[in-house]
């Protein structure tokens, strides 16, 4: 009995996760789909726990699942809204390392004795090295989101990389052609895998960490869907494979934002192109500076202004006094919106999720295409903190390493004011030749203080 | 090669699921407004997190005198429900900031 139960709550949990996936893309329904699928889970967590009579040990399950819900749940509501990439990140990288560690233990309990048992020590391997990549490589996401790691690249690396893959798989070939546990080769397959993870986001570059967080986000579904097969666990397989689908679309969807395919991000590049990028040595022109006063009037004067935002407003903290400017410009009667470049800060959607939280209006937030529609009616666009998704460079320059990725038309508006701490590159490490357009004029400061300044200038107009 | 039929053969339903599965999850999000992908993304996190019903099938059905299973399967209880837990939290504290501003 206690199985029918089970397999019909593991239905309605697989059920859960479709209903939820599918209305966490429409924005009504979202947050009520982000409720089913959880609801899903926790019915299919205390079934497992309850009604499976081989389950014993549940004060200690118990006691894992209240850490763990205690840490996640204060970890998950401190976290600062820019932080939150991390943060994704970061619990990426926990389900991954469950994964990994269930193969493990799943490899020291597997009876040899009646033959290898080939194809489950195949899928326990996989799941060991998929799971250890999708760990290795959330914790190097994190580290360079936050920071703390930056990029490395080296000659050689692509082969090397491709060596130590071929390593994994070779190791984990011979695994499971053994008829007995070699505890030792299963350890030194495990350390390869956190090298691979490691030195495949290394090189990576900070703007395509969005990419990569969704790709190891798959990798942690693939490897939950192997779990599954592994136990014969449909919750597992459906969940996991329902992720591992929809991650790998929702990063492809994200490489065709910048114009580019998975590959090309993969084998970092950007990083790779630069110096000959920087050779070129692009037309320059003069660079001219925009005082606060003067800003200040170009925009209180205007019909129409568009904010283009950027992880440099993320970094300032600045999207609440972004916020104010904007309410006090349409005190004035000025049209303001923003336009918000697919792959602007460091996810899909960083700048709306950021912009939300300081209460700017959903309709004010128009996506490109829209956004370009309306440029070249634009009085002033003001650059907050953006660089590569406004280069025009990507427009016309075959040279340039962001050949062919669309962005966002500031250059068509009557002026532009670029918020910059300085004239330094953006990620991709190009030269923005939007600096040296007659159009253009530069405000130089944090974007945080600067746009304080602003506020406090348009005030007293 | 005839054992990878074999397994195949074995283990039908299971792919079908999967081929299944697979497109159902392209159909789900290929929609998907750019304003939403980092809920997406970070509700589609919080669901493979399911990987935490294994992590209780390890310590469950870890003998008394296994230290291995008992301790590793206690860590990936943790793991586990640290990727449900923070996973659904985070989303929801995304998704909680579209809904204030659409009043």
């Amino acid at each position: 009995m206690e199985k029918y139960i089970t397999d019909l709550i593991y239905l309605i949990g697989s059920v859960s996760f479709i209903l939820g996936l599918k209305m966490l893309s429409h924005p009504e329904t979202a947050r009520k789909g982000n409720l089913y699928a959880a609801a899903g889970m926790v019915l299919a967590i205390l079934a497992t726990i309850f009604l499976d009579p081989a389950i014993h040990n549940i004060i200690w399950i118990f006691g894992g699942i209240a850490i763990g819900t205690v840490v996640g749940w204060i970890a998950a509501k401190k976290v600062k809204m820019t932080a939150m990439p991390q943060m994704v990140s970061l619990f990426n990288g926990m389900g991954g390392a469950c994964a990994a560690v269930i193969s493990v233990v799943e490899y020291t309990r597997h009876d040899f004795s009646h033959g290898g048992g080939a194809a489950f020590i195949a899928i326990v391997m996989a799941g060991l090295i998929i799971g250890t990549v999708s760990f290795a490589g959330s914790m190097i996401a994190f580290g360079k989101l936050n920071g703390n790691i930056g990029d490395k690249v080296f000659p050689g690396q692509k082969f090397i990389n491709l060596v130590i893959l071929i390593a994994a798989i070779g190791l984990s070939y011979y695994l499971s052609t053994q008829h007995q546990p070699e505890n030792t080769l299963l350890l030194i397959t495990l350390g390869v895998a956190v090298l691979y993870g490691v030195m495949f986001v290394m090189p990576i570059g900070g703007a395509d960490m969005p990419v990569v967080i969704s790709l190891l986000n798959s990798f942690t579904g693939i490897a939950a869907a192997l779990g599954g097969f592994i136990y014969n666990n449909q919750v597992m397989l459906t969940g996991g494979i329902l992720v591992g689908s929809a991650g790998t679309i929702l990063t492809i969807i994200m490489c065709k934002a910048m114009n580019r395919s998975l590959f090309n991000v993969i084998a970092g590049a950007f990083g790779t192109t630069n110096a000959a990028a920087a050779g070129d040595g692009a037309a320059k022109g003069t660079v001219k500076e925009i005082s606060i006063s003067d800003a200040a009037v170009l925009l209180a004067y205007s019909k129409k202004v568009f904010i283009v935002p950027g992880y440099g407003l993320a970094v300032a903290q600045a999207q609440h006094t972004c916020h104010e400017l904007e309410k006090l410009l349409e005190e004035k009667g000025v049209e303001v919106k923003y336009a918000i470049h697919p792959v602007a800060g460091r996810m899909p959607g960083h700048m709306n999720v950021l912009l939300a939280e300081s209460d700017v209006p959903y309709e004010k937030l128009l996506e490109m295409e829209e956004a370009n529609g309306e440029m070249a009616n634009t009085d002033v666009s003001i650059i907050i903190g953006a660089n590569d998704v406004v280069n025009p460079a990507a427009r016309h320059d075959k040279n340039s390493p962001i050949y062919g990725m669309p962005i966002l038309d500031v250059d068509k508006s009557a002026n532009v004011i670029i918020m910059k701490r300085s004239m330094a590159a953006g990620y991709a490490g190009i030269d923005n030749e939007l600096f040296y357009y007659p159009n253009n004029r530069m405000l130089f400061g944090d974007a945080k203080a600067s746009l304080q300044k602003l506020v406090t200038e348009v005030k007293a107009l | 090669m005839e054992q990878i039929f074999a397994f195949i053969s074995e283990n039908i339903r299971f792919i079908y699921l999967i081929i299944l599965m697979v497109f159902l999850g392209i159909e789900v999000i290929s929609h998907v407004p750019s304003v939403l992908h980092t809920p997406l993304m970070s509700g589609a996190n919080a669901i493979h997190g399911v990987v935490i019903v294994g992590a209780i099938i390890v310590m469950g059905r870890a003998e008394p005198d296994n230290y291995l299973a008992l301790v590793l399967g206690f860590f990936s209880v943790i793991l586990g429900t640290l990727n449900v837990v923070g996973g659904f939290v985070v989303t929801d504290r995304m998704l909680e900031m579209f809904k204030k501003k659409k009043k």
